[in-house]
């Protein structure tokens, strides 16, 4: 049975718009085009609120709050300000924050550069070693891919992302922390037949094709998937390459 | 740890994952840290990641990765503590031990950690030393108070 | 004490609970207690109790020897109260157990020692009767006017005591002797003669408010819950009390936990529920061990579990202990950890009170809060609201701690001033020193200044001085505290706690410690100050939760009222309370020094020099301020500037 979505309208900026109720407020402000700048927020996993970026004033019920946007379920008659002095106060402070980990990224740089910020006044964190601690990594791992490879450890300024005991047997090496992540501080590296992903310290060999030879996957995350979805074992014994040409 | 031994401790608490912090608390009492062989075994026997089971051991201080001293020697930094002094009190103990704050000493006799407060603001500075709380005390006495544990 | 197995079934059941309970009380021989909370044990009193046991059992006397929880005074403590049937009580301070095998024999022999008395007392103020209760004294006082009054101590006159009301009268481990006290009457009263909306508009009109630190309105709070959406509901008690100086939650949890029973289950009665958590800091063990044993007992009586009272009425509770994380005393980090994970707190659009534990409707209360319901629902709400100010109502216990004369708990209404707290409850600063400052609100509060000291103690007048109520710590600092060494404690103890989760806390919390640990050694430099207040202000408007969002508050507000004091460290490379080391020289005064090379002996880095009948000397350069030569030198020749 279809159930009915319950639309509500609300305002961004002085702009009327439309969503369904109990949408998060971010991604409907980047559909209307509103540009919020964001780290720790990806579709493809929950919201969490970490990053601080996305943070927007909200008047409802004639109390004006500041919050993330990312996890702001919206609301009917709600008033949203996304550039606010305050706003754009606390974001320069944000952005200065978490340029101290991650000096390098370009991304954060521009993100920074647009609301007036050129560099921070604090100390960097070499250790961090870009780390932003945004846990779209540990999201990803553990909500799409369901491998539970790594984890937010310690608490405070002593909070980093590890496998567990730095031992990563669980990770499978598919590259989705890879890609998620925002400051590109996870590499991936193959070399002849083995692949590494260089944060986790996690090698492991590929499966080389029956058909062409070369090695496409790690045999170790072949063989989960197969357990995972009680696949036949023989299932990728092609590489996609060759997988498609042969139907 | 035995494995029956664990299976007691995870009897005791229903096998219920939404209470692997006791579960965690009973193994730390009784084998003074968090084995990894333990760990790997409260995983599968609860159905729940080992990622999640070390985030909960790195985050609560309570849970030790590595083993603690025989004796526990807290010196409390709570805030009246600390107006009275307790920071020397910890520095003295730091010295006698040859260890820093957190830390075990090589012959794994004592663990020297801080305390925020066990809630005896008046008679502070406090250490306690295995569940049991000394008051009123400055580095002289709290460096003989050792003595008697060593 | 174990429960007897007597099931109480209803009121006369109940009745003859109390009737034992009364017995035990005031039994018709000597009964000495000694009053053994952790603080009482820190002091020894374990060993004072020993000490009487024996002499008890070595003369064969028939005395009875109880224990209880904390009347307050922790200063004065060991404390030991002696009942005699026919005269008043009386308590002693400061006893040693030499002194009590002393005390013992005397009471023996018939004979009174006035000198160690703190207090005298002919009549109990019980809530739950009419009439204050009078001892039968039969033939006067016989000396022991000497002995002041409990209303006439400076420490006692001026608190009011609701939440403490049992407290160091009654065994802890005894329900019977709660029950004497009027305890588990008003849970009949409400079970059977109560509506859930009655009881809720009783708690809303008295006024109460959260006692753990936010004070929201109690009876709002459990309406919402009442009204939410579900069948399966849960009440919790935070007892995770992390405020570092504060421990009323600790005392109330070790001297009378059936107040905070009976509380929880009132208001699950009321709102509807049938489960309930308790979830104690794992560093209070005897709070832990004492709130067990209460559960135990109730059960076995039937005052938990099935049908309580004979209501019909199901109500079960749980313990959870603590791992050691501050962080968990926020209500929804504290219901992320009893759901077995870190103890992150989580957004708070969604309300707890309709999506909490498991996502199920949940009302959280603390330990000091549950304790005032009992009392609430008996007097009534126009009782209640009429102690205290406009906006805060009833009374608060405050951990009254520091630099201050009379350390201890107390428990005042609403409204009293600061100045009336620390001078005439307090008794003043000690050695002579000059008040500085009173710290209030624990690391989300900040420090009141001399000249704010006539502000009323009220939830809002503290907000608008720049500090907060928060679970009542009360911090007393003299003119030798480092008022940017309190906001670096205070700083670099939320950079530990926080969950790590948000910028703004992690990393505000952090480079407001680096910025102020610079300045503590002389390494502060021009522009430091306002680049606090940057990080501070961003950490507030930022962050999730509470300890985020009020991290700042020490810093600011010793900036606010202190700012002189950071522009010396900054500006003069000087501490002037004398307190950081990098600021500070240890000098011998050689006028003072006897030559006994004590100093010598002790120092760690054999940085004193000194032959026989020489004044010694400290080589700066060697001497790392540890402070030892100052603590063992007999006749106070080290000297700090």
């Amino acid at each position: 049975m279809m159930s009915e979505k319950e639309l509500v309208r609300f305002q961004i900026d002085g702009l009327e718009v439309e969503a369904e109720k109990g949408q998060m407020l971010l991604p409907v402000a980047l559909e209307y085009g509103f540009e919020i700048p964001h780290l720790c927020y990806h579709e493809a996993v929950s919201p969490y609120g970490a990053c601080r970026l996305c943070l927007v004033e909200v008047t409802k019920r004639g109390r004006t709050r500041m919050t993330t946007s990312c996890n702001y379920p919206v609301d009917a008659g709600i008033e949203v300000a996304t550039a606010t002095e305050n706003v754009l106060r606390a974001r320069r402070m944000m952005l200065e924050l978490i340029l101290a980990r991650a000096p390098h990224s370009e991304r954060i740089l521009a993100m920074a550069r647009s609301v007036g910020v050129e560099g921070t006044r604090f100390p960097i964190i070499e250790e961090a070693e870009d780390c932003i601690l945004c846990g779209l990594c540990e999201r990803v791992c553990r909500e799409v891919v369901g491998a539970n490879a790594i984890t937010f450890v310690n608490r405070g300024d002593k909070r980093e992302v590890t496998p567990p005991f730095w031992d990563p047997i669980a990770c499978i090496a598919c590259g989705a922390c890879v890609y998620i992540c925002p400051t590109d501080c996870i590499k991936m590296e193959e070399r002849g037949d083995e692949r590494t992903i260089v944060r986790w310290k996690r090698t492991l060999k590929m499966q080389p094709c029956k058909s062409c030879g070369k090695p496409f996957a790690p045999l170790f995350q072949l063989n989960w998937i197969i357990d995972q979805v009680q696949l036949p074992k023989d299932f990728f014994e092609l590489c996609p390459v060759c997988r498609k040409q042969k139907k | 740890m035995t494995s029956a031994q664990l299976e007691k401790i995870l009897k005791r608490h229903d096998h219920q994952s939404s209470n692997v912090l006791a579960i965690l608390q009973d193994i730390q009492a009784s084998e003074n840290y968090l084995p990894r062989k333990t760990l790997d075994e409260v995983a599968e026997k609860l159905n729940i990641s080992l990622a999640r089971i070390y985030k909960l051991a790195t985050f609560y201080r309570a849970l030790s990765l590595t083993p603690k001293g025989r004796h526990l020697v807290n010196v409390c930094m709570g805030t009246a503590c600390h107006v009275r002094g307790a920071r020397m009190v910890l520095e003295r103990l730091e010295r006698d031990l040859g260890v820093q704050e957190g830390g075990t000493t090589q012959d794994l006799n004592f663990s020297l950690d801080t305390v925020r407060c066990v809630g005896c603001c008046s008679l502070g500075p406090v250490v306690v030393i295995d569940g049991e709380i000394y008051g009123r005390l400055n580095q002289e006495k709290a460096s003989k108070l050792l003595k008697d544990y060593s | 004490m174990k429960g007897e197995g007597m099931r109480v079934r209803g009121l006369d059941d109940l009745i003859k609970l109390r009737e034992k309970g009364l017995k035990r009380l005031y039994p018709d021989k000597i009964k000495m207690t000694v009053e053994m909370a952790t603080c009482g044990i820190s002091a020894g009193a374990h060993h004072v109790y020993e000490a009487i046991k024996d002499r008890i059992r070595e003369r064969k006397l028939d005395i009875t020897l109880a224990k209880s929880g904390c009347i307050g005074f922790c200063q004065r403590e060991p404390l030991v109260d002696v009942w005699i049937p026919g005269k008043p009580r009386i308590i002693y301070q400061e006893m040693t157990p030499e002194k009590g095998v002393e005390l013992i024999d005397l009471i023996a022999k018939g004979d009174l020692q006035k000198e160690w008395g703190l207090c005298r007392t002919e009549e109990e103020v019980i809530f739950f009767e009419d009439e204050p209760r009078r001892y039968t004294i039969e033939s006067g006082l016989e000396g022991r006017e000497d002995i002041s009054l409990y209303q006439d101590v400076e420490f006692y006159k001026k608190q009011f005591k609701i939440a403490l009301r049992n407290c160091g009268y009654i065994d802890p481990e005894s329900i019977d002797e709660y029950t004497a006290r009027g305890g588990y009457f008003t849970l009949h009263k409400v079970l059977h003669e109560m509506k859930s909306d009655e009881i809720i508009n009783e708690v809303k009109r008295s006024g109460l408010r959260g006692r753990g630190g936010a004070g929201f309105l109690t009876g709002r709070k459990w309406e919402s819950c009442q009204k939410a959406r579900g069948d399966r509901k849960y009440v919790v008690c935070n007892a995770d009390e992390g405020d570092p100086g504060a421990y009323m939650d600790r005392s109330v949890l070790e001297g009378d936990p059936h107040s905070v029973l009976e509380g929880m289950i009132i208001g699950a009665y009321a709102i509807g529920a049938h489960e309930g958590y308790i979830y104690v800091r794992n560093e209070y063990p005897l709070a832990v061990k004492n709130i067990g044993v209460a559960i135990k007992q109730a059960e076995e009586k039937g005052l938990l579990g099935k049908d309580i009272l004979g209501s019909g009425f199901d109500f079960t509770v749980t313990i959870n202990k603590g791992g050691g994380a501050f962080v968990a005393g926020e209500s929804t980090a504290l219901m992320a950890s009893i759901e077995g994970y870190v103890a992150e707190p989580r957004a708070k659009h969604i309300h707890t009170v309709e999506s909490g534990l498991w996502d199920r409707p949940t009302n959280l209360n603390n330990v000091e809060t549950w304790a005032n319901v009992p009392v609430i629902i008996e007097k009534g709400a126009d009782w209640f609201s009429k102690i205290g100010t406009e906006g805060s109502k009833g009374t608060k216990i405050f951990s009254l701690v520091g630099k201050i004369n009379n350390t201890g708990l107390i428990e005042v209404p609403m409204g009293m001033t600061l100045r009336e707290i620390v001078y005439e409850i307090g008794g003043g600063i000690p050695d002579g020193k000059r008040f500085k400052a009173v710290q209030t609100g624990g690391p989300s509060g900040g420090c009141i200044p001399e000249a704010l000291l006539d502000l009323p103690v009220d939830f809002d007048a503290l907000t608008e001085a720049g500090s907060m109520m928060g679970s009542g710590g009360m911090i007393v600092m003299d003119e030798s505290t480092c008022m940017v060494d309190v906001a670096k404690y205070f700083t670099d103890f939320l950079k530990d706690e926080s969950c790590g989760k948000c910028t703004s806390c992690r990393d505000g919390t952090l480079r407001m410690y680096e910025i102020l640990d610079r300045i503590t050694k002389g390494e502060g430099k021009e522009g430091d100050i306002e680049l606090l207040e940057e990080i501070g202000w961003a950490t507030t408007e930022a962050s999730l939760c509470a300890l985020g969002g009020t991290a700042a508050n020490p810093v600011l507000s010793t900036i606010r009222y202190f700012r002189d004091e950071y522009e010396a460290h900054i500006r003069d490379k000087r501490c002037p309370a004398g307190v950081c080391p990098a600021l500070i020289t240890y000098t011998i005064d050689p006028e003072a020094c006897i030559a006994c090379g004590k100093c010598k002996k002790e120092c760690p880095t054999k940085a004193i020099t000194g032959k026989k009948k020489v004044p010694h000397e400290i080589d700066q350069a060697k001497c790392i301020k540890c402070g030892t030569c100052k603590e063992v030198c007999p006749v106070d020749a080290v000297k700090v500037k």
